[in-house]
């Protein structure tokens, strides 16, 4: 799925249960590497799988902040599981990068590192996680500067949704409107029916690469009953968010509130251990490190992931930007929820939940949104760049 | 790069197990490079060859328990020219800091048949609340790769990376999920120091807290989940006091928990 592709194919079919392994097949015989959720270390993570059998068949979570637990979901089910830790930008923004190497011998030689885009078929994309590519499409290649690696990517994935029958306890796509049914940016989108005596996916193509792939797999035509049956599906999921955002006047809301003292409060319980950044599915901080050999006669930069929660991340001549953790949480809730807005022309947030449900201690960003909202005190006025370093401090 | 003069090495030893010397040695693959690098002036575990000083650049290790260990870190100051410590024993008194929350005279009668050969400090405490330390070295042992990112700095006069976050950036990056949010297993990684990879989470063990605390630790933060997870105070007492016991926020949140 390039990202300029657009979803303009509605039909719909029906792939049976049985014949999933055929769809997987047909992407294997394409020559896609098949990314999918799969159950590891109690969590469910993404990585490569084999076959259906590595899905989290039959498994679904429970999710609350600050607590996963995998559990015994529907017997048979694919896609039982809400999102776990993991998110899809691992494959196109790497969590470890190299950039470059460079030897020294008698004259310095710069060599950038080729990176080779794996064409990757990522299984199981919801309809958030869409939306959290559509978020990263515009930061990392949306504008000025481009992303090489993430373009790369990007332009060589198979991309199969699945739209959520379930919504987990700190799901809000509904809040921030992308989801729980996936609209564009994928070549087939699936919708999971499991009934006593029939277990099958209402197939919705989004490409003419999805097509063209979804020809050589057993389908047939769904019907309006079939359709019909996903939407509920879809619908029920879209009224039991575990979560919401109320997202009225929110840029302005936190460009009123950056002295609120309920920031102080926050700062009590936040770890600043960085979590909440690192599972974020559009965060996309990164620090370049370079890395000597011992007898300096080569070296290579490393771009790695980073997060605004870390104290390098703020330093520069004279000490640290964001000292406290209630600047630094500060930063985080209102970049990601109104200054992105400015920056990138939406929110950074795609109500994923997952910064809720990983979070250590389980602060949970809606709440503290509310408690802004709630409390809040604007001090509108300009403010001295002295007493602005203050607050920051 | 073409280093003119080799740069004089030495490594000296004070309270510890040796493990972190052994890291030196542990480098195998780099060792020849090292070797290369700089000349190892003074190693007792590994060559019986020592050179004089003045030495480039020391590396210490174990923490100072003796008044004739108190006595001989001063000479190693003198001796060196840049004075690096290395491990837990080293940078904040290690696991034999224990002692400094209890009575020592009392400790060496339980432990000792005659205590009287005894000659011992009351406290186990770093070196740097002896002599001016220019570079800690975390871990517990350390890390090879950070040691030989140490070195290797210290030769290009260079500032070593060698992150105070905390361990959860380690484990995010390689994908580990959450120990404490998925299990229910306390873990200090939210408030320690990175540098070993995240390695315990990655086996589905809490962090320890090898590397001591990270930069602005929220300990308390911690502790008042780690009770929601069911654990006591005194088991908290203990969470807190293992090889970075004496460490100033450890130590702090430690004694919160014994009253």
């Amino acid at each position: 799925m390039t990202k300029s592709s657009k979803a303009d194919f509605k039909s719909r079919f029906v792939l049976e249960r049985q014949d999933f392994q055929c769809l997987l097949d047909a992407l294997n015989g394409q020559g896609y590497r098949l990314i999918a959720p799969t159950p590891r270390d109690g969590a469910v993570v993404y990585d490569e799988i084999a076959a259906v059998s590595d899905l989290p068949i039959g498994l679904t979570d429970e999710q609350e902040r600050g607590t996963y637990r995998l559990k015994d979901g529907d017997p048979g089910r694919l896609f039982g599981c809400g999102l776990g830790p993991h998110s899809w930008k691992k494959f196109l923004y790497p969590a470890e990068l190299r950039l470059w190497n460079a030897h020294a011998n008698g004259s310095l030689a710069i060599t950038p590192d080729d990176h080779h885009p794996e064409r990757l078929a990522l299984i199981g994309v919801r309809a958030c996680e869409l939306g959290a590519l559509r978020v990263l499409d515009r930061v990392l290649s949306g504008g000025q500067y481009h992303d090489t690696v993430y373009e790369a990517q990007r332009d060589h994935l198979f991309i199969v949704a699945v739209n959520c029958g379930r919504a987990g306890n700190t799901c809000f796509c509904a809040s921030m409107n992308t989801g729980p049914r996936a609209e564009s940016g994928f070549d087939l989108a699936l919708t999971e029916i499991l009934e006593p005596e029939r277990h099958y996916f209402v197939v919705e193509v989004g490409s003419e690469a999805g097509q063209r792939l979804f020809d050589g797999v057993p389908h047939q035509s769904a019907l309006e009953a079939d359709v019909q049956k996903a939407t509920t599906i879809i619908e029920t999921t879209a009224t039991h968010m575990g979560r919401h955002l109320d997202t009225t006047g929110i840029k302005d809301l936190l460009y009123a509130n950056f002295e609120n003292s309920e920031w102080d409060e926050v700062a009590a319980r936040c770890l600043t251990c960085g979590n909440c950044t690192l599972v974020c599915p559009t965060c996309f901080c990164t620090t370049v490190e370079d890395v000597a050999e011992l007898t300096g006669a080569s070296a290579q930069r490393i771009r790695r992931w980073d997060s605004c929660f870390t104290m390098d991340f703020s330093y520069v001549v004279g000490g640290h930007v964001r000292a406290s953790a209630r600047s630094r949480y500060r930063q985080w809730l209102t970049h990601k929820l109104a200054a992105w807005i400015d920056q990138f022309g939406s929110s950074g947030c795609v109500g994923c939940g997952r910064c809720i449900t990983w979070c250590p201690v389980g602060i949970d960003l809606t709440e503290e949104a509310k408690t802004i909202r709630a409390h809040s005190q604007p001090k509108p006025e300009t403010k001295s760049r002295k007493k602005i370093h203050h607050e920051n401090t | 790069m073409e280093r003119k003069n080799k740069p004089k090495i030495a490594v000296w030893k004070f309270a510890s197990c040796d493990g972190c010397q052994l890291s030196l040695l542990d480098c195998e693959d780099e060792l020849l490079t090292v070797a290369e690098a700089v000349e190892i002036a003074y190693f007792p575990e590994a060559t019986s060859v020592s050179v004089k000083g003045p030495y480039d650049v020391s590396l210490v290790e174990g923490s100072i328990t003796t008044q004739h260990d108190a006595e001989r870190i001063h000479r190693v100051r003198r001796a060196s020219k840049v004075l690096i410590t290395i491990g837990a024993c080293a940078t904040a008194g290690g696991i034999q800091a224990l002692r400094n929350f209890k009575d020592t005279k009392a400790l060496t009668a339980m432990v000792y048949a005659n205590p009287k050969y005894i000659e011992t400090l009351s406290k186990s405490t770093p070196i740097a609340d002896h002599v001016f330390v220019d570079f800690e070295l975390r871990g517990c042992p350390i890390s090879k790769k950070q040691l030989l990112e140490v070195i290797g700095a210290y030769l290009d006069g260079r500032k070593p990376i060698t992150p105070h976050y905390s361990v959860c950036v380690e484990c995010k990056r390689r994908g580990t999920p959450c120990v404490m949010v998925a299990h229910g297993t306390p873990c200090l990684g939210p408030v320690t120091q990175a540098g070993c990879n995240a390695l315990c989470p990655a086996y589905q063990r809490g962090c320890f807290g090898c590397f001591g605390p990270a930069e602005v630790p929220n300990t308390r933060a911690l502790a008042e989940q780690w009770k929601v997870l069911g654990k006591s105070p005194q088991d908290l007492v203990r969470i807190f006091r293992t090889f970075n016991a004496y460490a100033d926020a450890f130590r702090k949140e430690s004694d919160v928990h014994e009253s």
